[in-house]
């Protein structure tokens, strides 16, 4: 990885955390705050079964994408389509420390793989990306515009940086309803140089809005690094200038994840106004699928697979926990079939019926 | 069962391509992650990587081949545990799913047919009852009262955007909001339109009903990413799940001497985009009558108001819910001669010239479409039915216009009934200058509609 999540030292010039009328709303304002909270106890203890679910899901995720690719390499899949392999760790340890029914989410175009975190069925994501009725947008969105509001899960945005202002009027709905639900809006390294991120980042602390913010960084924007677009690396100190707290993980680690995630949503959940999380991720295939990825070499990503994946991890967490070999076998082999399944779905689903043409464009007639 | 390996497309435009290199050789062992091969398409070479663990079986196109047609199967994997001896080559090249293949497209594609006029329902202005109380106005006041009733009327309507509660609106048409509904529901944005737009544009898709208002429309083309992109498409996007019902409104087109940056009629921008409703109303009732109906509809809506009509004073009925039809033009004064057609400030100097022309003998209908998008075409076919000449005055550019719309619906569905070419005044083609005569020469008048108006009718 380009770098390390914890590569800050955990000091400030104002000295450590103190107690929480120091945060985004006082006077003494402490960016880490936050941080040092996590550090204390850095990974989630999952129990058994816990950690079968975060391993089933990182796999369903990679195992899916692996099909997409395929699939687009058969002119199944059209236009763009970005794959999510590497990155699983992120979503799944993140949604799983959110309430059903009560939070929102919202992301980029790099989606599908976190729609599958979120308990949506794979065979109506496999079939919007061939662009089928049966898919989750009537064939009408594609890779990047997916949406499920029954799982509050407000898409897939096409455009670099808008989940971010939307998100922030997700969480503006939350706060006015006073329904306890928090946001989660997902957006990456490139997406962070956005002015309208800062826009957001400015209003959402200002009205203390129920929002925790999240840097997906895999270490390139298309095929610029990280190195070479910004200033300030450190995404979860991008917050300091509007007062929102920030916290670095590991985002190749589901349990450094999940334990993140319930350190900065408890702090949301009080009322704290925003959290900004950085999670240090990499992607192992191009940033879309007709990306050559020759900014690069094949040794980093091969070095990232072999020591960080979180995958990998997990299984050797599991067999450490005495989880035998074939029960991981069987696991693969359920996921390998579910995705076949929803291949085979979404190439058999009919194309949209033509009136669809003309459906959606409004809601009422006029 | 071998796995077939197949000649993969690269990049969205992809038909065939080189195989490169060979990485592996028959015989090897690979894993997911494995980089079998190297393609070059038409853009770059790529990397092939395997999806699957095995042992290659037989390689099946040599590398250095070029042409290889995307789905033909270039190498076959035995799966682990499979016989690796036993794969050969298969005697029927395999068909390539998606390449050509039936895929449940309708086999006619001219059934498609845009929803016909008829299907869409004939609404009209409710009709005002006899002996109702009729007070005078300001159009200010009349859009205030709108949002006002609404709030009153739904608890997921708000207001926001720059100085519109502690300073009551920079052109005073919030005035009193704050007072009322407190600082929740009216809420002071920073100057960001580009994030409160896309705050408002979330929230909505949230579930409240958010009013943004734009100090003025020019400001907006910092947030008209979300209006288009974000509020005007995700419907369609969702296949009908997510909903957007915002309203972005604020002053549109000329105001008086405050430059180029500062005076422009967005109208036909935004009526150019499906999945947005944009109107801008001329008078104090359509505004209020208008507005309300904005609010309650379930679309995002462009409503665009005018900062010279704000203190003009108007007749209203004072009805308890006065609510208008969206999508219906007006007939704001009735004659057989020629029809002017025209919407916003344009409206005020369509009546002016329709006085003038009477005096000439020339008896004047003026059409006010109220409703930019979606355009009541109906209206101003039967307008033209009725006197077979057009003239359309806009205040904006003439190039791309709603004027330049309204010529096309005549000449494609009204032609036979034209007795003269339609005839557009619009401003002057060029950014408005500061300057008071400059200024003057840019804009439209009643003059410049009387003209015209003579003009078709052969008077001139």
């Amino acid at each position: 990885m380009a770098k390390a999540a914890t590569s800050d030292s955990g000091t400030t010039a104002s000295g450590p955390a103190r107690d929480s009328s120091d945060q985004a709303g006082g006077d003494n304002f402490e960016l880490r705050s936050l941080q040092d909270s996590f550090e204390s106890e850095k990974r989630y203890t999952a129990s058994q079964d816990e950690l079968i679910g975060f391993y089933k899901q990182m796999l369903l995720i990679r195992r899916f994408e692996e099909k997409a690719g395929q699939l687009y390499g058969l002119g199944l899949i059209g236009g763009f389509c970005h794959l999510y392999i590497g990155q699983e760790a992120v979503a799944v340890g993140l949604q799983s420390a959110l309430q059903e029914g009560k939070d929102s989410v919202i992301t980029g175009y790099r989606d599908h793989g976190h729609m599958l975190a979120y308990g949506i069925d794979p065979k109506v994501i496999m079939a919007e990306l061939t662009g089928r009725q049966a898919g989750i947008s009537h064939g009408k969105g594609g890779s990047m515009h997916m949406f499920s509001t029954e799982h509050a899960f407000y898409g897939g945005h096409g455009i670099v940086g808008a989940q971010v202002s939307l998100g922030a009027g997700l969480a503006f709905a939350h706060k006015y309803r006073d329904d306890g639900g928090i946001c989660l809006a997902y957006f990456g390294d490139g997406a962070a140089n956005q002015g309208q991120v800062y826009e957001s980042f400015n209003m959402a602390s200002l009205w203390q809005l129920p929002i925790v913010f999240v840097v997906e960084n895999n270490q390139y924007a298309m095929g610029t690094s990280v190195k070479r677009s910004s200033a300030e690396t450190e995404f979860y100190r991008r917050g300091t200038a509007f007062r929102i707290p920030g916290i670095a993980v590991n985002g190749m680690d589901v349990l450094e994840v999940r334990r993140a995630a319930e350190v900065a949503f408890a702090h949301v959940r009080e009322g704290n106004g925003p959290v900004l999380l950085e999670l240090n991720t990499y992607r192992y295939r191009g940033h879309s699928m007709s990306d050559p990825a020759k900014y690069r070499t094949r040794e980093e990503v091969q070095g990232v697979r072999e020591t960080s994946d979180p995958i990998e991890r997990a299984k050797a967490e599991l067999a450490g926990m005495g989880v035998d070999e074939e029960t991981l076998k069987q696991i693969d082999k359920d996921i390998r079939a579910a995705v076949a399944e929803a291949a085979d779905f979404a190439e058999k689903s009919p194309e949209p019926d033509a009136s669809e043409l003309y459906t959606d464009v409004l809601v009422e007639s006029y | 069962m071998a796995i077939e390996l197949k000649m993969p497309a690269l990049s969205p435009t992809m038909e065939e391509g080189t195989l490169a290199r060979w990485l592996v050789k028959e015989g090897d062992e690979v894993s997911s992650g494995t980089v079998l091969a190297e393609i070059e398409t038409d853009k770059a070479t790529m990397e092939f990587e395997s999806i699957d663990d095995g042992t290659v079986g037989k390689i099946l196109v040599a590398e250095g081949t070029e042409n290889v047609a995307v789905g033909t199967v270039i190498a076959l994997l035995a799966a682990e545990g499979e016989d690796v001896s036993a794969i050969t080559a298969p005697s029927v090249p395999a068909e390539a799913p998606g390449e050509g293949k039936e895929v449940g497209r309708a086999p006619d594609q001219s059934e498609i047919t845009r929803k016909a006029a008829q299907e869409r329902p004939k609404k009209r202005d409710p009709e005002i009852p006899a002996g109702t109380n009729m007070v005078t106005v300001t159009l200010r006041e009349a859009l205030r009262d709108a949002m006002a009733e609404e709030m009153r009327r739904d608890d997921r309507v708000f207001v926001m955007g720059e100085e519109v509660a502690e300073y009551q609106g920079a052109y005073k048409v919030t005035q009193g909001l704050l007072d009322e509904f407190g600082p929740k529901r009216v809420i002071d944005t920073p100057i960001t339109e580009y994030g409160f737009a896309g705050i408002g544009t979330g929230a909505a898709m949230g579930g409240l009903r958010p009013v943004v208002e734009f100090m003025t429309f020019n400001f907006a083309m910092q947030a008209i990413d979300h209006i288009i992109n974000s509020a005007a498409k995700t419907n369609y996007m969702s296949g009908g799940q997510m909903r957007c019902p915002v309203v972005f409104r604020g002053p549109n087109g000329a105001a008086s001497r405050v430059g180029a940056q500062h005076s422009q009629n967005y109208g036909p921008w935004y009526a150019s985009v499906p999945g947005l409703i944009v109107i801008a109303p001329y008078d104090a009732s359509d505004a209020k009558g208008l507005l309300k109906a904005a609010i309650r509809s379930e679309d995002p809506v462009v409503f665009l108001e005018n900062e010279l009509l704000y203190g003009r004073n108007f007749e209203l009925a004072q009805l308890d819910d006065h609510v208008l039809p969206i999508g219906k033009a007006r007939i704001m004064r009735e004659g057989s001669d020629v029809t002017i057609v025209s919407y916003s400030i344009g409206v005020g100097l369509a009546l002016e010239a329709a006085e003038k022309l009477a005096e000439e003998g020339i008896d004047a209908e003026v059409l006010d479409l109220r409703t930019l998008r979606p355009l009541d075409k109906e209206a101003v076919l039967e307008s033209l039915a009725k006197t077979n000449r057009v003239v359309v005055a806009e205040e904006g550019w003439p190039t791309c216009s709603i004027a330049s719309e309204i010529i096309a619906i005549c000449m494609e569905d009204g032609f036979d009934h034209l007795d003269a070419p339609v005839v557009r005044v619009c401003n002057e083609d060029v950014p408005l200058p500061y300057a008071a005569n400059l200024e003057a020469m840019a804009l439209i008048d009643s003059d410049r509609i009387v003209a015209a108006a003579k003009k078709v009718c052969y008077r001139d």
